[in-house]
């Protein structure tokens, strides 16, 4: 009860951040929208293989991979932001409270899912006119999908942040986590393409079974295996990440 | 209020063959009374940011123990946290919401109500001089209302015991005299403040009992009068026109000198009990052995002298 009432509270207190600066949600959404423009009438001869024959086929490829690219490297960056705070002094100021120490996590990476979803609706509703289609229900899900993700990536990022306590090796762990992770799910440029062994590592990385998920909800294929498989895989992950990081959290303030 | 028995931590600096460690405090003990303004002075890196942060139990120390408030520093960490109030030395505010913003957050953090939250960062707002900038940003406030916000809000609770690192450190004078008075009267409303510094003046004029630290240890402590008295008592420099060594004879006899030193430059230097009596007495007696005096002067020891007495620094230098 208290856990959930001081994450309100710290979310509460980010979502007035947020609207405080409201341009930080628009800078993130800068970069997707612009590979969507130019990339991804790029894509279509690319994208035939599996089977996209018109644009409407290649968004329903191209914006579900864009969109867990932009919850996971968005997500791992998060840190960032805490490394500022903890320089700035208002953790060290909330530690010295009783407050739960899992809500200062959680109330942040909701946050952070905020932050997300209004990323996605905004580049799903851009990329409506260049033909993308997908029903309400499926978008719900990936949605639900897209929110596991960034929990998890974001979760991660805290942790990594608490433990090296400094940007630059942030940056270089971040960094070095983040590429072989994108370019292994297949979020850009589908997998099906990939040579079989590039498949088979690709297999055991969660996030690329979330992509295929995702493409499966935008294709319409909501009773598709892939996809409560996909949303089960994640909730899992997401769950690992927060109690790792919740813990760190905990640890590093008792 | 506040005892500490050997209370300790180091810190591990730098990677493997070039790690060093630094004993960052070595065995502290320290008694704070009830109603307190407690002084810990200290030049930069005496350890005192550290002491603070482990008895608000923000850093687990490497041994020793604790009391604060009633409350096991090692065993009810909880309990510790609902009796303290803690402002560290850069403050911790978010640039972008307003000072009623932060005192209400603040308070419900503490688990107060929302409706008593609001009443009181209204009281707050108005005890610390803040209501006229209560709903601008705290990016456009001065370094003085700021440290004032950050004191409202270590206080928003109610605690028992207050710790404020530096708390007047980078202010203006004025701001400085301000905040004076605000701490004091936090400690006539009962509550007991632990406070650190490195200037002189407020650890004299502000605080009731003072420790000196210097690397992680306690060097002095007790009020300031008591530290002051401590170190060989006033002394009184004495230049007299001619018969120096005689005056000097003469002057080793009185009941309120109590010892006289001829000096290289020619003059005397009388360590005395009592600056003020023993002046006239002095002059009276040299007037009595018809030596002329040219110039008296009397010095009282100020707390850098107890510095330099227990460290063989100064710590203006420091
Ligand atoms: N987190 C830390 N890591 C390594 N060394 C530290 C850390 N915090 C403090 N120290 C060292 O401990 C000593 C005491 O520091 P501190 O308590 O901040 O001093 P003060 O507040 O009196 O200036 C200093 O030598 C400082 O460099
Ligand atoms: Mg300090």
């Amino acid at each position: 009860m208290k856990t959930l009432r001081d994450t309100w509270l710290v979310f509460r207190r980010h979502v007035l951040l947020l609207t405080r600066s409201p341009l930080s949600i628009l800078l993130g959404v800068a970069q997707p929208v612009v590979y969507m423009a130019l990339f991804a009438p790029l894509l279509k001869p690319a994208l035939s293989s599996m089977g996209a024959d018109s644009m409407t086929d290649a968004y329903r490829i191209y914006v579900p991979g864009m969109l867990v690219a932009l919850a996971l490297g968005g997500g791992l960056y998060v840190g960032f932001g805490l490394l500022g705070e903890l320089a700035s002094g208002v953790i060290e100021r909330a530690r010295v409270t009783p407050v739960s120490r899992a809500a200062l996590l959680l109330g942040r990476a909701l946050r952070d899912v905020v932050v997300l979803v209004v990323q996605a609706v905004i580049i799903v509703v851009l990329a409506m006119p260049l033909g993308l289609f997908v029903h309400v229900t499926d978008l719900l899900l990936a949605y639900a999908l897209l929110a596991l993700i960034t929990l998890s990536s974001s979760a991660i990022s805290y942790g990594i942040a608490l433990k090296v306590s400094d940007p630059n090796a942030l940056g270089q762990v971040v960094n070095n986590i983040a590429q072989p992770l994108m370019l292994l799910s297949g979020t850009l440029l589908p997998l099906a393409l990939a040579p079989l062994w590039l498949r088979r590592i690709s297999d055991w990385n969660p996030f690329s079974r979330a992509v295929v998920g995702m493409r499966a909800l935008f294709a319409g294929h909501a009773g598709d295996a892939s996809v409560w498989q996909s949303l089960a895989l994640m909730a899992g992950v997401a769950l690992l990440a927060l109690a790792w990081s919740a813990r760190l959290f905990a640890r590093s303030v008792r | 209020m506040i005892e500490t028995r050997g209370l300790r931590k180091s810190f591990r600096t730098g990677r493997r063959r070039k790690a060093t460690t630094v004993e960052a405090v070595a065995g502290l003990d320290l008694t704070v009374g009830e109603g307190e303004i407690f002084g810990f002075l200290g030049p930069n890196g005496a350890g005192k940011t550290t002491t603070l942060r482990m008895l608000a139990t923000l850093l687990p120390p490497d041994g020793g123990e604790a009391v604060v408030a009633g409350a096991d520093l090692r065993t009810a960490q909880a309990a510790v946290r609902r009796s303290i109030g803690y402002v560290a030395q850069g403050g911790g505010t978010w640039d972008d919401v307003t000072a009623r913003e932060e005192l209400v957050l603040q308070a419900r953090m503490y688990g107060i109500g929302r409706a008593e939250a609001h009443s009181r960062a209204e009281a707050a707002l108005d005890a610390f001089d803040l209501t006229a900038y209560a709903d601008r940003h705290c990016r456009t406030y001065s370094g003085g209302q700021r440290r004032r916000v950050d004191i409202a809000l270590g206080v928003i609770h109610r605690p028992k015991v207050l710790f404020l690192d530096e708390p007047t450190s980078g202010l203006d004078p004025q701001s400085r005299a301000h905040m004076w008075d605000e701490i004091r009267r936090l400690r006539t409303g009962g509550m007991t403040v632990f406070l650190t510094t490195h200037y002189l003046d407020e650890a004299d004029a502000l605080c009731d009992r003072i420790a000196i630290i210097d690397g992680g240890g306690i060097v002095a402590d007790g009020t300031p009068a008591e530290l002051k008295r401590g170190i060989d008592g006033e002394v009184v420099t004495v230049e007299v026109a001619e018969h120096a060594a005689k005056a000097a004879e003469v002057l080793a006899q009185q009941d309120c000198v109590r010892s006289a030193e001829l000096r290289d430059e020619g003059d005397l230097r009388l360590s005395v009990d009592a600056g003020e009596t023993a002046m006239p007495r002095i002059m009276r007696a040299l007037a009595d052995v018809g030596v002329e005096l040219t110039t008296i002067e009397l010095h009282r020891p100020t707390l850098d002298d107890v510095f330099l007495a227990r460290t063989g620094r100064s710590l203006r230098e420091s």
